[in-house]
């Protein structure tokens, strides 16, 4: 770690940095948003905005049922809440009930109302306010390295799934054909966007998570014309951003994760402004 | 790709069934599929087409048995079968090129990290054999309907299947993009010999393509020749009202086939 902060000082002899915290603070948004972006190009493609939106939302109803059922870690809480929220979401979605975006308000507003309620019994809300704009001032060196190896995992994953994935996008019934389980691929594509939200969660905010997820991928979608390129705009975008909102956020006072996502936006307008000349 | 010779081999099925939710969709449809040639598989919408086609595609359970056949009347256990769609439901914008769509089929590689020089010239094979090699760079969303087709059809015969299915593929795309379509369907026919199965709705095309026919209306009503499946009884009393209705229906999809538009339902119930 050392080793890493002098580097850090060498390489970028910025006032900014010269605080450990930031340097903490630098690195999880060097780890955060690559998979982000990544995951972000097939959510905006399969138009997945607003279950990703419902999603981050359900941190809070995460959080509480940790504290309801004695869960000590809050990160578990959300982690295993999220996943089964997801993977319900996925199953109602593939039986095709009820429209997709019905069913996902009502979960998304449910699960809000359930987390608040428990979480702000005897008018102790106040406590969790963090987790709705986020800290990433607040990451400590443990913190990366589950960064780290979520970032590894979470890219290997979606380079052995994305094949199979746009297939089934396409059309599921010729991705069968070719040898994909559709309904597999579909659900692990969910529950890793969980588990990459809920991870980013505290660090940007239940409020934000969603802004950092989507508007990068849809920048990239409005500047790419194929799957690569796409990735690297949504990709570069969302680091970018990341690095550019938090030394502003330094500088202004003010929170990191919401200087992040308005860099992020005046790039989605900056791309559609640029859209016709490239396509 | 390997032609294959054989004289008989077949998809045979024999009384196949499907019933979903309580209703009988298909009841005792026995038919063979003969290899090296063109099956045409006609009735009204409700027939129950899409759904038969679900059932080969090993989509929906199903009573009766679908079997592989060669020539000597052995079972064969492996049907590869290649599948084009009646429509694509994806998002037209979406920044995916008609290369990187076809290379997530043939290849492991994640094509956001592009695309390998093997893979390329495996998608440029299979885009020139459907005479679409110049479509390899366009964005999947800026084809029309017919050039979409085309590229699935590239997609559906690379490799080389035992069964080509071809569902509905003729709504919503012009008359010289058709003709052009089955003009390749009936090439591919004659090289590779496979067996091949084509729902349509446009009757004139059939007579003009089919080497044979089946009327379906749940189960399979008279089969053979065209000539001889038109002239039948069951024929005329199920076209008699609907034929010009039905010849007409394809001049109003002639506007650009849209792959948003779904009309997968149209089947009835949840077929």
């Amino acid at each position: 770690m050392e080793l890493l902060y002098s580097l850090m000082d060498t390489l970028l002899p910025l006032e900014a940095l010269s605080f450990t915290f930031m340097k903490n603070a630098f690195l999880a948004i060097l780890l955060l948003t690559p998979l982000l972006g990544l995951l972000g190009t097939m959510a905006v493609n399969q138009q997945m905005a607003f279950f990703s939106d419902a999603l981050g939302h359900s941190a809070l109803t995460g959080i509480g049922l940790g504290i309801v059922l004695g869960v000590s870690s809050d990160l578990l809480a959300m982690l295993v809440f999220g996943v089964v929220w997801a993977l319900l979401i996925c199953r109602i979605k593939q039986t095709g009930a009820a429209s997709t975006d019905t069913v996902i308000s009502v979960f998304s507003s449910t699960s809000v109302a359930a987390g608040l309620l428990i979480l702000s019994r005897g008018g102790s809300f106040a406590k969790y306010s963090t987790l709705l704009v986020g800290d990433v001032l607040a990451v400590t060196p443990s913190d990366l390295l589950y960064l780290l190896i979520a970032l590894i995992a979470g890219v290997l994953l979606w380079a052995a799934m994305y094949n199979h994935l746009l297939l089934g996008s396409v059309n599921p019934s010729l991705a069968r054909t070719r040898g994909v389980r559709t309904r597999l691929v579909e659900c692990l594509f969910v529950v890793l966007v969980a588990v990459a939200v809920m991870l980013a969660i505290k660090w940007v905010g239940v409020m934000l998570i969603n802004a950092l997820l989507i508007l990068p991928a849809a920048a990239g979608r409005n500047l790419a014309r194929s799957s690569r390129s796409h990735a690297a705009w949504s990709v570069g975008i969302a680091l970018v951003c990341g690095v550019a909102g938090l030394l502003s956020a330094y500088a202004w006072d003010t929170s990191a994760g919401s200087a992040i996502v308005l860099y992020a936006a005046a790039c989605y307008f900056l791309s559609l402004a640029a859209r016709r000349f490239v396509k | 790709m390997p032609t294959q010779s054989c004289s008989l081999c077949r998809i045979a099925l024999d009384k196949v069934s499907v019933v979903r939710g309580g209703q009988t969709l298909l009841q005792d449809v026995s038919m063979h599929i003969h290899c090296g040639q063109l099956t045409v598989l006609i009735g009204q919408n409700g027939a129950g087409k899409t759904t038969l086609i679900r059932a080969l595609l090993g989509e929906l359970p199903h009573g009766g048995s679908i079997r592989h056949v060669d020539e000597h009347g052995r079972a064969v256990p492996r049907l590869r079968t290649g599948y084009v769609p009646q429509h694509l439901d994806f998002d037209k914008e979406m920044p995916v090129t008609v290369e990187d769509f076809m290379a997530s089929a043939f290849s492991r590689r994640p094509v956001w990290t592009g695309v390998s020089r093997r893979t390329r010239e495996k998608v440029l094979a299979a885009l020139t054999e459907v005479n679409a090699a110049e479509l390899l760079k366009r964005p999947l969303g800026r084809c029309s309907g017919g050039e979409l087709q085309r590229v699935l059809l590239a997609l559906a015969i690379s490799p080389a299947p035992d069964l080509l299915v071809l569902d509905e593929p003729v709504s919503g795309v012009d008359q010289n993009g058709l003709k052009m379509f089955l003009d390749t369907v009936v090439r591919l026919k004659e090289q590779h010999h496979m067996a091949i199965l084509l729902v349509s709705h446009d009757l004139n095309l059939v007579r003009q393509y089919a080497d044979h026919v089946a009327l379906l209306d749940k189960s399979v009503l008279v089969q053979g020749p065209p000539d001889r499946v038109f002239a039948s009884p069951e024929f005329q009393q199920i076209f008699a009202v609907g034929a010009s209705n039905l010849v007409s229906a394809r001049h109003h999809g002639v506007e650009r086939w849209s792959p948003r538009v779904s009309a997968d339902n149209q089947e009835g119930g949840d077929a």
